[in-house]
């Protein structure tokens, strides 16, 4: 490959570790040539989580790890003209962007240029007719019950490319799809048009291996005697290689643990893809049908033949909304007869709370693969001597009522079955989001730069 | 002569969730045995095999060049993340779930 531009991802999600930038920068400069570094940490839950953090305090509401990510690299980074891009903005872009120029102001780069790319909150009381509208019926039965606690477009790559032709040396952004992070770089380093299509499509299939992260190197993969990953406990970060063609490399510094193959990069590939035919995003509809993935050894797999489609009419928007309380308690039963002792609770407890829509788990019998209505896969140990930890879960829009189900397990203590121990309970408020599509010119975005 | 196997033997697997919608790859070790798969992995057995989570679809797409399936199965997750109160409220762990299924293969 000639003409390679390197984009490195140093985060996943919001809460990964913020040691993994390092390797990631000192691999970019030892390379050298074009490259950015990336920070994917806005989920579906994310933002609206930073939505209530921002209502609490109005300088909140970005990623709260911000300054561990950025300050072990930020120097390096600036000063090796490799910029950074980040939906670290979450609900409060400026608030991040004032805290990137302090950190830089200490490191002693007093002016370095950081774009806030804006336009995605719509959820401006002026534009709220519009939104519910656009919601299905069903959902707007849903929203009228309750309270709207952010509502954001996914935006596409354009104001990040733009932002970055115009000087940015980090570029802050809330709700973006997540291959934006990356579909923005290469298209101000390649100066493509916007209507190349298989040049996005594979763009955006870079930017999908790059966004969770790990999940490309052999973090979320080892599976002991037959998927074995060596060094997980330092998994490197994933750096991608494009070409002006859109030929692809996965790999990751030499220095770190995890791996690269045909496999990691094949689960990664099809990971929250629903028609590899048609992966919708801002920018295009990229198409993996014809793709291959070749295993090139040394922890490098390249990706060639993705195709794009002209991007979509719409816009897709998530509406976040208020969920109610949910509640989760545990009690542990342990030795002879154990199951027996513990499912005689949670008989008492359904009858205690027969009014709840309950959850009820026999955690060391039964658990996790069965539905919320307790049907599905079970099995009892045969020994007659076990460690079962029952849990009671329940969702309700009031916080008393939810609050039953921890004040229930705790009165099992002492009004119980024997034997019943180690009691942990919580109370939660619950975010509940809904999708609506809008009309791509019904969405202003735009980018400026931070002004200190 | 007929006997089964686990399609663990056979492919490794991954998840997503987006709202109450589970996709899960299955990709084979080795590419003999992507047309078995093809053959034994209907749509309407992953279905069954998830029925006690009742589905209301489930979709298959075939990518053999990457030797994978990917299973689109909807109404899977109890609500999904936001709703469900399973403790693997993404239902992450699914994919084993699929590795658990028996496949038939001929003895010949």
């Amino acid at each position: 490959m000639t003409d390679i531009y390197r984009v490195a991802c140093a985060a996943g999600f919001s809460g990964d570790r913020t040691d993994v930038a390092r390797p990631l920068v000192d691999e970019l400069l030892r390379q050298g040539g074009p490259s950015c570094l990336i920070f994917e940490s806005l989920a579906e839950r994310t933002l609206a989580l930073a939505q209530l953090e921002r209502h609490q305090n109005a300088q909140m509401g970005y990623e709260p790890l911000l300054s561990e990510m950025l300050e072990p690299v930020l120097a390096d980074c600036i000063n090796g003209g490799i910029p950074i891009v980040g939906n670290f903005g979450a609900a409060n872009p400026e608030g991040a962007a004032k805290l990137i120029a302090s950190i830089a102001k200490q490191k002693g780069l007093p002016n370095i240029r950081i774009a806030i790319v804006k336009g995605d909150d719509v959820s401006a009381a002026a534009f709220r007719s519009k939104l519910e509208a656009l919601l299905s019926p069903e959902d707007q039965a849903i929203l009228a019950k309750s309270t709207l606690v952010s509502a954001n477009v996914y935006l596409g790559a354009q104001e990040i490319a733009n932002a970055l032709i115009a000087g940015a040396q980090v570029v802050v952004t809330g709700r973006v799809a997540d291959p934006a992070l990356t579909v923005g770089p290469l298209m101000a380093h390649f100066k493509k048009d916007w209507s190349d299509w298989d040049f996005l499509g594979a763009a955006t299939m870079a930017g999908h291996l790059l966004e969770c992260g790990a999940q490309v190197t052999g973090g979320y993969f080892a599976d002991p005697g037959i998927k074995d990953v060596p060094g997980l406990a330092q998994v490197g970060f994933p750096i991608v290689e494009f070409d002006a063609q859109g030929n692809i490399c996965v790999t990751k510094p030499p220095s770190t643990g995890g791996l690269v193959n045909r496999m990691t990069v094949t689960e990664q590939l099809l990971y929250e893809l629903h028609d590899p035919a048609k992966y919708l995003t801002p920018d295009v509809i990229a198409d993996i049908t014809k793709a291959h993935i070749t295993d090139l050894g040394g922890d490098r797999v390249s990706l060639t033949g993705v195709l794009g489609h002209p991007k979509p009419d719409t816009l897709k928007a998530n509406v976040c909304i208020d969920g109610g309380w949910l509640a989760e308690a545990e009690i542990s039963y342990a030795g002879f007869n154990a199951y027996a002792r513990a499912q005689l609770a949670a008989n008492i407890i359904r009858e205690r709370l027969s009014d709840l829509d309950l959850r009820i788990d026999f955690i060391g019998a039964s658990s996790i693969f069965s539905g919320d209505t307790g049907e599905g896969p079970q099995f009892k140990s045969k020994e007659g001597f076990e460690d079962i930890r029952l849990r009671v879960a329940a969702a309700h829009g009031d916080r008393n009522q939810a609050l039953r189900v921890c004040r229930e397990i705790t009165a099992l203590y002492t009004c119980g079955p024997a034997g019943g121990g180690g009691v942990r309970t919580s109370l939660k408020p619950r975010l509940n989001t809904l999708a609506c599509f809008i009309p791509r010119e019904l969405v202003k975005a735009s980018y400026e730069f931070f002004e200190g | 002569m007929n006997k089964s196997i686990s399609l663990y033997k056979l492919a490794h697997a991954r998840t997503g969730d987006k709202g109450n919608r589970s996709n899960i790859s299955v990709i084979a070790h080795h590419p003999e045995d992507f047309s078995l798969l093809q053959k034994e992995l209907t749509e309407e057995k992953v279905k069954a095999h998830f029925g006690f989570r009742n589905p209301s679809a489930v979709k298959r797409y075939e990518l053999p060049n990457l030797m994978a399936f990917n299973f689109v199965i909807d109404d899977v997750l109890d609500g999904g993340v936001n709703l469900s109160l399973n403790l693997d409220s993404h239902g992450k762990s699914l994919s084993y779930w699929l590795l658990a299924m028996e496949i038939n293969i001929d003895c010949k």
